[in-house]
C-alpha cells in the first residue's frame, strides 16, 4: 500500500467501519478488499473522480454484505441497521477515535504500538512482526488478543474530553514518539511511518501545541538522517556532521511549526533544543547559552538523569567545562553505568585540559556502550585523547 | 457492562498522599448505581479451597494461591465502559493503599 491515496483511505475506512460495526477484523478485511478492488479496476476503468469516497463505498458495501450473510445465518438482522441506515455522523474524525483507542493505557505498550501501525497506518502484520523481532504468527496473536481485550473489557471508541484528554494525550504522543525513536536510526521507513502518523494527529488536533511540537521534534531529528553515519556506517557526532546533507526543507517546516506557538510541555522544549542545533550553520555557531536555558526548563518540567546529562553538556559549551562537570557531579550516582554520561564527562574533562583522565573515561564509556558503532566511536576518542596526553607528557 | 473489581493489598502502597475515604466512595457509587454489590472479605487464613479429583472431595486450609498480595474485598460495578470503571476504581482508597483489578464479566 505504497500509494498515498490507499494509505490515507485505509485508516479512514477502518476507523469508520469500527465505529459502525464494532468489529475490528471485519473493518480491516473490508478496507483491504476495497484497496484490492481498486487495484484491479482503476487501471482498466480509470481512477474515479473521488477515489477516497469510492473506496469507502466499496468497503461499506462489502461490510453490509458480510454482516447480512452472518445475520441471515444467525437471525440477527437488526444488527445491520447502523450500516444500512447510518445515524448522523458524530463530530470529528473517526481516525482520532481509532488512535485514542489503539493507544489506550489499559493495553500493553507493545500492543498499542502494533495496533496503531496495523489499523491506522495499514502496515502489514509481517512488517510489524519484523519491527518487534518476533515471528508473524506471534504478532498476529498479539494483535488478536489486543482487539479481543478492547471488545471484552469494552474500551470505549472515543476521544476523551476535558481533564481526561489532558491525562490521555501524553500517552498517545509517547506511543508515536516511541515508534519514531525505534525507527529513526535503524530504518528510515519506520521513521517515515511514525512521522506520517504524527502529522495526521497534528492535522486532527491543530489546537494541541504538544502534538505540533512532537511533529517538529521528529522532523528535526529526522533531518539529520543522511549525515548521521559515514560511508562505512560509523556514527558521526554532531560537531563532525556534514550539515549540507541535512534535510533543510524538513528543518524549515519544523522551525515554522514552532514559531509563535506556546511552549506547554516537554516535546516543545525538546523541539526548541533540536531547532537550536538545526539552525546553526556550523558547530561553532551553535547558540549554546539558549540551548542550555531550554535544558534548564526541560529539567524543571520533565526531570530525569538523562536530561541532566544533556543539560550538563550544554552548560559545558555555554559556560565552560567546569560548569558542565559541576552539573554532572550532581547526578553521577543516578547515571552510573550509562555510557553517554561517561562520554560526556570524558569530553568535558578533555576540554578542561586533562586528556589523560579523559582517555580513561572514554575507555570506560566504550566498555558500557550499547552498540558496536557507539563502542568504536568512543574507542577512537579514547585513542585521540591518549595521544594528546602523550604529547603533553613529552 | 458489569465488571468485577477485586480489591487487593500491595507491597508498595502510596504513602505520600492521603487516599480517598471508603464510606464516601460506597455512598456515592451506591447512589449513582455504579456499585451493584460489594463486601470486604475475611483474611485468607479463613479461606478453604475446595477441589474434587477422581470424585473425591479434597479440602485445603487457606487460599488457592499463596501470594504476597491478597484479595481483601470485591465490588461488582455496573458501568458504561472501561473508562467509567477506571474512574470508579481510582477513587477507591484501596487503589491507593493497595491495588484493584477490573475484570469484565464474560459476554452476557
Amino acid at each position: 500500500m505504497s500509494e498515498p491515496i490507499f494509505r490515507e483511505a485505509y485508516g479512514r475506512i477502518v476507523a469508520t467501519l469500527i465505529r459502525l460495526t464494532g468489529d475490528w477484523t471485519l473493518a480491516e478485511d473490508c478496507a483491504m478488499d476495497a484497496v484490492e478492488a481498486a487495484l484491479q479496476r482503476w487501471p482498466r476503468d480509470g481512477e474515479p473522480a473521488n477515489p477516497g469516497g469510492w473506496l469507502m463505498t466499496v468497503a461499506r458495501n462489502r461490510a453490509v454484505d458480510q454482516l447480512r450473510r452472518a445475520a441471515v445465518a444467525e437471525r440477527r438482522l437488526r444488527e445491520l441497521a447502523p450500516l444500512e441506515q447510518p445515524r448522523p455522523e458524530p463530530e470529528g474524525d473517526d481516525r482520532l477515535r481509532l488512535i485514542f483507542t489503539c493507544c489506550h493505557p489499559a493495553l500493553a505498550m507493545e500492543s498499542r504500538v502494533a495496533l496503531t501501525l496495523r489499523t491506522v497506518a495499514g502496515v502489514p502484520t509481517a512488517q510489524i512482526a519484523r519491527l518487534f523481532l518476533v515471528g508473524e504468527p506471534a504478532m498476529a496473536k498479539r494483535l488478536t488478543r489486543a482487539k479481543a481485550k478492547i471488545a471484552q473489557a469494552r474500551i470505549p471508541y472515543r476521544v476523551p474530553s476535558g481533564p481526561a484528554l489532558t491525562e490521555r494525550l501524553p500517552g498517545v504522543l509517547a506511543v508515536l514518539y516511541l515508534l519514531f525513536t525505534n525507527g529513526y536510526d535503524s530504518s528510515p521507513e519506520r521513521a517515515d511511518e511514525a512521522i506520517w502518523l504524527v502529522r495526521l494527529l497534528a492535522q486532527l488536533m491543530p489546537d494541541e501545541p504538544e502534538v505540533t511540537a512532537l511533529l517538529a521534534l521528529c522532523l528535526l531529528q529526522h533531518s539529520r538522517r543522511a549525515a548521521r553515519r559515514d560511508e562505512g556506517g560509523e556514527l558521526v557526532t554532531l560537531d563532525a556532521q556534514d550539515r549540507s546533507r541535512w534535510d533543510h526543507a524538513g528543518i524549515a517546516e519544523a522551525v515554522g511549526l514552532l514559531a509563535g506557538r506556546p511552549v506547554t510541555g516537554p516535546y516543545a522544549v525538546q523541539a526548541h533544543i533540536a531547532a537550536g542545533h538545526a539552525i546553526a550553520t556550523d558547530f561553532a555557531a551553535t547558540d549554546w547559552p539558549t540551548i542550555a536555558a531550554w535544558y534548564d526548563q526541560l529539567a524543571r518540567i520533565h526531570p530525569s538523569p538523562v536530561v541532566e546529562v544533556n543539560r550538563a553538556v550544554a552548560h559545558g559549551y555555554a559556560h565552560g567545562p567546569a560548569a558542565g562537570l559541576g552539573l554532572l557531579a550532581t547526578v553521577r550516582e543516578a547515571v552510573a553505568g550509562y555510557a553517554p554520561a561517561l562520554a560526556a564527562e570524558a569530553d568535558l574533562t578533555a576540554r578542561a585540559g586533562d586528556p589523560a583522565a579523559a582517555a580513561g573515561l572514554f575507555r570506560r564509556a566504550a566498555e558500557l556502550a550499547g552498540s558496536d558503532a557507539e563502542r568504536r566511536a568512543l574507542r577512537k576518542r579514547a585513542a585521540a585523547a591518549g595521544q594528546l596526553a602523550l604529547g603533553d607528557a613529552e | 457492562m458489569k465488571y468485577m473489581m477485586f480489591v487487593c493489598t500491595d507491597t508498595e502502597p502510596e504513602t505520600e498522599l492521603a487516599a480517598p475515604d471508603i464510606d464516601t466512595w460506597v455512598a456515592e457509587n451506591d447512589a449513582n448505581g455504579r456499585r451493584a454489590l460489594g463486601s470486604q472479605l475475611a483474611s485468607p487464613s479463613a479461606a478453604t479451597t475446595v477441589r474434587v479429583r477422581g470424585g473425591e472431595l479434597l479440602l485445603t486450609d487457606g487460599p488457592f494461591a499463596e501470594t504476597k498480595e491478597v484479595i481483601v474485598g470485591f465490588d461488582i460495578l455496573e458501568c458504561a465502559d472501561l473508562d467509567e470503571a477506571i474512574e470508579v476504581a481510582r477513587a477507591h482508597p484501596m487503589s491507593w493503599a493497595g491495588r484493584v483489578e477490573l475484570r469484565p464479566f464474560h459476554d452476557e
